[in-house]
């Protein structure tokens, strides 16, 4: 699209920013299991699913190169903590299998969902981005629902830690939905319909998918928001440092 | 304290080595994967995966076999479902020398092509 003025500009990349952070962070998460995955073949897949959002924040970053910032790797490898716009959900550690399914499923159709709203933004870039990921998105939600069927209705255990999990995981995925700083400019100019909109639509779809599971969300919790604004737990710092040790020893390397 | 290069290995605080020795029937059931390129074009056997159901299998079979390259369609039969011949009849498929008619090759065509492209070339 063509931006109007700066606002708008500003307002996009607030929006991309979070995207691609908690895309990034979710996906150095979740390929902690690489080589630890309950079968040979539930790692190859969650793997290879934590690759596809790494890629794809990778595509994030170089949109917002375009619009600017600095270049993917400097951008992705070279912020602390409070620069990050992710959300909670993603930054926690990978806990037992159980609380990794929970919150890739949760995540995952937030992100779906995002996606598929965005692909009638008026920024044709990130639209164009937003039909490119579709099926890799497909597959990922695919994949966190045949779980959370298989074990929600496995046996006693599997329900049970299903449903702990959910219980933990639940504000934090609110916290996924928590406003932007510029929501009213995005929908105005219709790069976004915004978080709330957003919230609604997987309401609805999670409700629908955790019922017929068998599994209850539970009843008055508050979001846990912070993330958007570079408040995180104590978690995330680590993380990075962890995620950038080999780049900081030369930033400069040609890989 | 087991220490690792892996640090998350070192993350989890292992007092002692975890992996036990596994138990018979520890793996789930065996399906077959069938990859089909094109639509029309026929599923071709390509391997096997473990799971505990037909729908997990498919989440599978796509991760391990349809993650490069291009395809069309999927399918998954559990392995005790597939019909054999016994290794023991393998004699079976031996056939006499005298029936080399039945072999393709034994068919001289190719002195007939190349008469027919010298004709048409002259």
């Amino acid at each position: 699209m063509d931006f109007f003025n700066d606002k708008h500009v500003e307002a996009a990349k607030d929006l991309i920013y979070k995207m691609a952070d908690d895309q990034l962070i979710i996906g150095h998460r979740n390929s902690e299991w690489t080589g630890l995955g309950p079968i040979l073949e539930e790692d190859i897949a969650f793997s290879s699913m934590a690759q596809d959002k790494l890629g794809q924040s990778e595509h994030l970053y170089n949109l917002l190169h375009e619009l600017g910032e600095a270049d993917a790797d400097t951008v992705a490898f070279t912020r602390n903590e409070n620069q990050f716009h992710s959300c909670h959900l993603v930054e926690l550690p990978i806990g037992e299998y159980d609380f990794s399914l929970i919150r890739h499923f949760l995540f995952d159709m937030a992100e779906a969902i995002r996606f598929e709203m965005l692909v009638d933004s008026s920024y044709e870039n990130l639209a164009q981005l937003a039909r490119k990921f579709k099926g890799e998105i497909k597959y990922h939600t695919m994949h966190a629902n045949t779980w959370l069927q298989q074990l929600a209705t496995g046996n006693e255990e599997s329900k049970a830690r299903m449903q702990n999990a959910l219980n933990e995981a639940w504000p934090l995925a609110l916290g996924i939905f928590e406003p932007g700083a510029a929501e009213d400019v995005l929908k105005e100019v219709n790069i976004f319909e915004g978080e709330a909109a957003l919230e609604a639509k997987w309401l609805q779809e999670v409700t629908a998918l955790l019922d017929k599971a068998g599994l209850s969300i539970p009843d008055g919790v508050s979001p846990v928001y912070g993330g958007r604004k570079g408040q995180h737990t104590a978690h995330l710092q680590p993380l990075l440092d962890e995620m950038t040790e080999v780049y900081s020893i030369d930033p400069t390397a040609d890989w | 304290m087991i220490k690792s290069l892996d640090p998350r290995i070192d993350r989890a605080k292992l007092t002692h080595d975890p992996i036990e020795p596994l138990k018979e029937m520890d793996q789930f059931q065996t399906y077959e994967v069938f990859h089909q390129t094109k639509r029309g074009q026929q599923h071709l056997h390509v391997g096997i995966v473990h799971a505990p159901n037909a729908d997990m299998a498919i989440l599978y079979a796509k991760e391990q076999y349809a993650r490069r390259g291009e395809t069309a369609n999927i399918w998954v039969v559990a392995s005790e479902h597939v019909s054999a011949t016994d290794y023991f009849d393998q004699d079976i498929f031996e056939t006499t020398p005298e029936k080399f008619h039945r072999d393709p090759a034994s068919y001289k065509v190719m002195d007939r092509i190349k008469a027919y492209k010298e004709r048409v070339k002259g």
